[in-house]
């Protein structure tokens, strides 16, 4: 029991982070970014460039995936949401440009760090073994702690800085907030940096361990939605709670489920179902927010 | 219904039915064939997707349908001995069924809840399908034999696909005949009194609601039409393909049959249509540029969505040209 905790503690922070980066998109400019799974897979592949090609450190990868994934994210909010949101007259254009965008990266990915699989050495050796009841090894726990760190400077710096506070009052009330003189193309492209970068980081931190491959996009994307549907969509307090449900769900799952194959995502599925026939808004969100 | 839009119809069906076969024949170039029918079935499961766009729903869940439609018509013909004619109807019933089950529940979400929810629905479809004992897993379905004769009283209706020279050209012109039903339906649903309630639920939900509109049974009602487009999409994919795997559709098949209807236009019955052979066409074309394929793919789909945010179908030279949109 211990140890399905503890993975499902282990999980939780990774999907949580993924969670962080897409839900905060979605509240500052109502884009479903269809592509923040790519992000991901774009950020593992830069920091094992970094690591093991170019044999330097792994804080140096990590911080290498930031930058560029920001960098990604801010062009990609300037020269294509942007002039679309302006000029399109349904909400749902943005959708179909996120989707272009996925694959986009999709090729760009293929054609740099071309379709094989890629991991880099071991950060840390040895394994945590508390008497049997947790067997963990030493690197999952140290991404699991990153993970839990980053999640917590992310809320410090929503909550207490300038630019944290400018976002949330644009995620409350776009209109209200630019007559409260936030600048809101500012903003908005800051917050589309900081979701890639957070999709940057998370694959930054999962390449030491499970390695990276051009197919893990989609279905990270699927997850990221999933929990984004539990916790409720443009809510932080939320896409960590489904952060973390969907860990302890798929820990749990797996473990109990172990026998029928794989069939936890459809139980999971299934429960969901139930769950949104019951609250449509998930966990924490606004109605139709 | 006036003179233009009869004339525009034949012509479509003449030049569908009677001068493409008949190019084909003159160039040799049988492979378009398969192309072609497989424009005609996707862009069914696009119209699928249209309808739920016209009660104001983004679905991405198609690709579930019509690998549920897949599947069940691969099993009726594999293991129940079912004619597979008889299977086509029978798949499109059975997911429309099924979406009437999802529906109820996910159907009271709306925008961007709706799209990622149907989203995670055609991830799930793929991993029933490895799941279940019944489909076989990963190994998938293979040799499905090809559509035996359908004949009632005696009267063969369609003959065996087995003994025919040209089975391309018999599977072309049944998918195309499909399609051509299939939006022969969409376009009466469109122009009919569902139609117009439907319009009503896209613009304002609360508002048809207020003056007595059954919204929670109208949005079910599209929705399983949708959903009955996919599967029968899927088991003539069956048939086409004789074989059906888990990953025969998946989310990037359910995401490009939604960018088949916003490319033709979503103001537009024909768009799907439309906006499937563009999209199909132009990756089969761009096959030549090898590794640089999808990003000119990519590349181009981005450039064409800054430029034409409302579809192909809303350029000028359409709106005249095209008699039935």
């Amino acid at each position: 029991m211990e140890q399905i905790l503890a993975n499902g503690l282990y999980l939780g922070a990774q999907y949580a982070l993924i969670a962080l980066g897409l839900t905060l998109i979605f509240s500052l400019m109502n884009v479903l970014n269809f592509a923040h799974g790519q992000m991901y897979v774009f950020g593992g592949f830069v920091t094992y460039t970094v690591v093991a090609q170019l044999g330097l450190p792994f804080i140096v990868g990590l911080f290498a995936s930031a930058v560029v994934l920001a960098v990604i994210g801010a062009l990609i909010e300037r020269f294509l949401f942007r002039p679309v949101i302006r000029k399109s007259h349904r909400e749902e254009s943005t959708m179909l440009l996120a989707a272009g965008i996925a694959f986009f990266l999709d090729a760009v990915i293929l054609l740099i760090f071309g379709e094989k699989q890629r991991g880099v050495p071991k950060i840390m050796d040895g394994v945590l073994n508390w008497d049997f009841r947790i067997i963990m090894p030493y690197d999952r726990i140290l991404i699991g702690v990153l993970a839990i760190g980053m999640i917590i400077i992310f809320i410090l710096f929503m909550q207490y800085s300038k630019t944290g506070r400018a976002m949330r009052a644009l995620a409350q009330d776009r209109v209200a907030a630019q007559l409260m003189g936030v600048e809101v193309d500012r903003y908005s492209m800051i917050g589309f940096a900081l979701g890639a970068m957070l999709a940057g980081l998370v694959g930054g931190l999962l390449v030491t361990i499970t390695g990276i491959n051009l197919g893990m996009g989609g279905p990270t994307s699927i997850k990221a939605f999933l929990m984004i549907m539990i916790g409720g969509a443009g809510v932080i307090s939320g896409a960590i709670a489904g952060g973390f449900i969907l860990g302890m769900m798929e820990s749990i799952g797996l473990t109990l489920l172990a026998a029928y194959g794989g069939i936890t995502y459809l139980v999971i599925f299934a429960t969901l179902m139930v769950f949104l026939a019951i609250r449509p808004q998930g966990l924490m969100g606004k109605p139709w927010g | 219904m006036n003179i233009k839009k009869v004339v525009g119809t034949l012509v479509f069906l003449v030049v569908v039915l009677a001068v493409i076969p008949w190019a084909i024949a003159k160039s040799g170039r049988w492979d378009f064939y398969y192309t072609l029918t497989s424009v005609a079935l996707l862009s069914i499961a696009s119209a699928g997707v249209w309808l739920t766009f016209y009660i104001g729903r983004i679905n991405i869940g198609q690709g579930a349908y019509a690998l549920a439609g897949g599947y069940v018509a691969a099993i009726l013909v594999t293991k129940v001995g079912i004619n597979f004619w008889l299977t086509i109807p029978l798949a499109g019933l059975f997911c429309a069924g099924l979406s009437v089950l999802i529906g109820l529940p996910i159907l009271r979400l709306r925008g961007v809840y709706f799209a990622m929810v149907t989203l995670v629905l055609t991830e799930v479809m793929r991993l029933a399908t490895l799941a279940l004992p019944i489909t076989n897993g990963a190994k998938g379905i293979t040799s499905i034999p090809l559509p035996q004769e359908l004949s009632i009283f005696g009267l063969t209706l369609i003959p065996d696909f087995g003994t025919m020279a040209n089975p391309k050209l018999a599977f072309y012109l049944t998918a195309v005949i499909l399609m051509i039903l299939c939006y022969f339906v969409l376009w009466r649903i469109v122009n009919s009194r569902l139609g117009h309630l439907c319009r009503s639920l896209q613009q304002n939900e609360e508002l048809s609601a207020s003056i007595g509109v059954n919204t929670a049974y109208l949005r079910v009602i599209a929705y399983s039409i949708s959903s009955f487009f996919g599967g029968i999409a899927g088991a003539m994919f069956v048939a086409i393909s004789q074989s059906i795997y888990p990953s025969s559709f998946q989310v990037t098949d359910s995401v490009n049959f939604m960018l088949n209807c916003f490319l033709g236009g979503l103001g537009y019955v024909f768009g799907p249509m439309l906006g499937t052979l563009v999209l199909y066409f132009g990756w089969d074309l761009l096959f030549t540029t090898g590794r640089y394929q999808l990003l000119i793919y990519s590349t181009l789909l981005i450039l064409l969505i800054l430029m034409l945010p409302n579809g192909i179908l809303s350029l000028g030279i359409f709106n005249r040209k095209n008699p039935r949109s």
